[in-house]
């Protein structure tokens, strides 16, 4: 509190801070715009489809298939993200494979939205009862027509609340990617507060940033659930 | 649809030493049965001897142990591993009417029973249209057919059910308790509609049901089974007047009251 009145009773000071917020804030939107947002939709969905193939090599009765995707989801979810991205990033290289920030971003955050997405997808589609299967089969469809035409798009509504929650921890999660030098949103906060050393100010912009980005998120979420529970007893 | 034929022109099913079982418990033991052209058979017993696993074997939804099916004059026999493709397309011989109706929630009424023709059938969208249209409009649902069944009631639901499996033209419609999930004031119109299917349209049908009139009034011949077994089997009036086995007399005697 002392030193919050110590800003307010210094016009010159606040003066400073107003103008520094104010500059800032056109390259961390364009980190946002540039990087942030783009790198959180093309993983989500990449991720998605990830987690869909897993979810349904879970489901197999094919054995290979199950271990396979028990496997990758162990690994992804029993190790830190950031230590996966530094392993693509800094690990690679050592064997001669060299990938670009944004993209090495691009695969570690994929697998990670696969691992976890799969285990949301493959409880929404068990949680179709099974009548809606031996319906689909009893009009003639074949397995695959039962899930994409039966199934998944009843699992996709059981599944929008908890996948919202991932897209909404991605979009928060890309900021480890400043760590293998993408310039997204964090990283420009951080260059700039490296020069001025307003290390609270710059980073609480950045928070008020992510936080906005969110609340656009939660009302698409909203809409969209809207939308998929037309079909639903209120 | 289908013109009204003959009653008992050829055996439209035949079915010979039957058997399923899951792991150690052997739910059909020895099935024997023909069924000819146009005939409705309904189908009781008591919980657990088999009649619903009896029927859903019909349909492939579980594949038998033993034994051989013919619908048809298409023949599958159990005794060697079947493919998949096989069963997909033996399965289009029948129609099946679940209890719960296992409608498809996300799909109007109209669009429950386009959905085979269309996916399955590769039918064109404006003539599958047509042709559920005319299917739900019989069943008695013209006026609901843009309806999502959480809209409807469940005799409606179940007449989606119905108007879907026949969307599929199937030789045999097989129903499985079709009005025992249903408020006794909404049994009527779904019997109706399954009465009118076997005497309009010479469908041939097996049901499983307790509903003892429509027993009476439809169905040619009356099986009772028990204990993956078939006990007896005749005419309604022999099976419910006066039926030959003890356990037979006892089962009519707890559903009768």
């Amino acid at each position: 509190m002392f030193l919050l009145s110590n800003i307010f009773n210094d016009p010159e000071r606040m003066n400073h801070l107003v103008s520094i917020a104010q500059t800032s804030l056109y390259p961390m939107i364009e980190g946002a715009i540039k990087n942030t947002i783009p790198l959180t939709l093309i993983t989500f969905v990449l991720g998605l489809i990830l987690a869909v193939l897993t979810a349904l090599a879970r489901l197999s009765s094919i054995k290979i298939f199950q271990i396979i995707a028990r496997v990758y989801v162990s690994i992804i979810r029993g190790t830190p993200l950031l230590v996966q991205l530094f392993i693509i990033f800094y690990g690679l290289p050592n064997l001669g494979v060299t990938i670009s920030p944004f993209i090495s971003a691009i695969i570690g955050f994929s697998l990670s939205v696969g691992a976890y997405a799969s285990e949301i997808i493959r409880a929404s589609i068990l949680s179709i009862p099974k009548g809606q299967w031996e319906a689909g089969y009893s009009i003639g469809m074949t397995y695959t027509q039962a899930l994409k035409r039966i199934i998944l798009p009843q699992a996709a509504r059981v599944s929008i609340p908890p996948l919202s929650n991932t897209f909404i921890s991605l979009l928060k999660d890309t900021s480890l990617a400043s760590l293998i030098l993408v310039t997204e949103l964090f990283r420009k906060a951080q260059e700039i507060a490296a020069k001025n050393y307003e290390f609270l100010l710059l980073y609480i912009e950045a928070a008020a940033l992510y936080w906005i980005l969110c609340t656009i998120l939660s009302f698409i979420q909203g809409s969209i659930e809207n939308k998929l529970n037309r079909y639903v007893a209120k | 649809m289908r013109t009204t034929a003959v009653k008992g022109d050829f055996n439209m099913i035949n079915i010979k030493n039957l058997h399923k079982s899951f792991g150690d418990l052997d739910v059909l033991r020895g099935i024997d049965l023909e069924v000819e052209q146009g005939k409705v058979i309904v189908l009781i017993g008591p919980s657990g001897s088999g009649k619903t696993t009896f029927l859903r074997c019909l349909n492939l939804l579980e594949v038998p142990t033993d034994g051989t099916i013919e619908i048809d004059q298409t023949v599958m026999d159990f005794n060697k591993p079947v493919k998949k493709k096989s069963i997909t397309s033996f399965r289009s011989l029948t129609g099946m009417v679940f209890q719960s109706y296992n409608l498809f929630p996300h799909k109007t009424a109209l669009e429950n029973v386009m959905e085979g023709p269309i996916i399955v059938k590769n039918i064109a969208k404006h003539q599958a249209k047509e042709t559920a249209t005319a299917l739900l409009t019989k069943v008695g649902l013209g006026e609901k057919i843009d309806f999502y069944p959480f809209q409807l009631s469940g005799g409606q639901q179940q007449r989606v059910g119905i108007a879907r499996a026949l969307a599929m033209e199937p030789k045999v419609m097989l129903f499985d308790e079709p009005t025992s999930a249903l408020d006794p004031e909404l049994v009527g119109d779904v019997l109706k509609v399954m009465k009118d299917l076997a005497k309009e349209e010479g469908m041939t049908m097996i049901v499983v049901t307790h509903e003892m009139r429509f027993a009476r009034e439809v169905a040619d011949e009356v099986i009772f089974m028990d204990e993956g077994k078939i006990m007896e089997r005749g005419t309604p009036d022999q099976i419910f007047t006066s039926p030959k086995e003890a356990r037979t007399r006892k089962f009519l005697n707890l559903i009768q009251g």
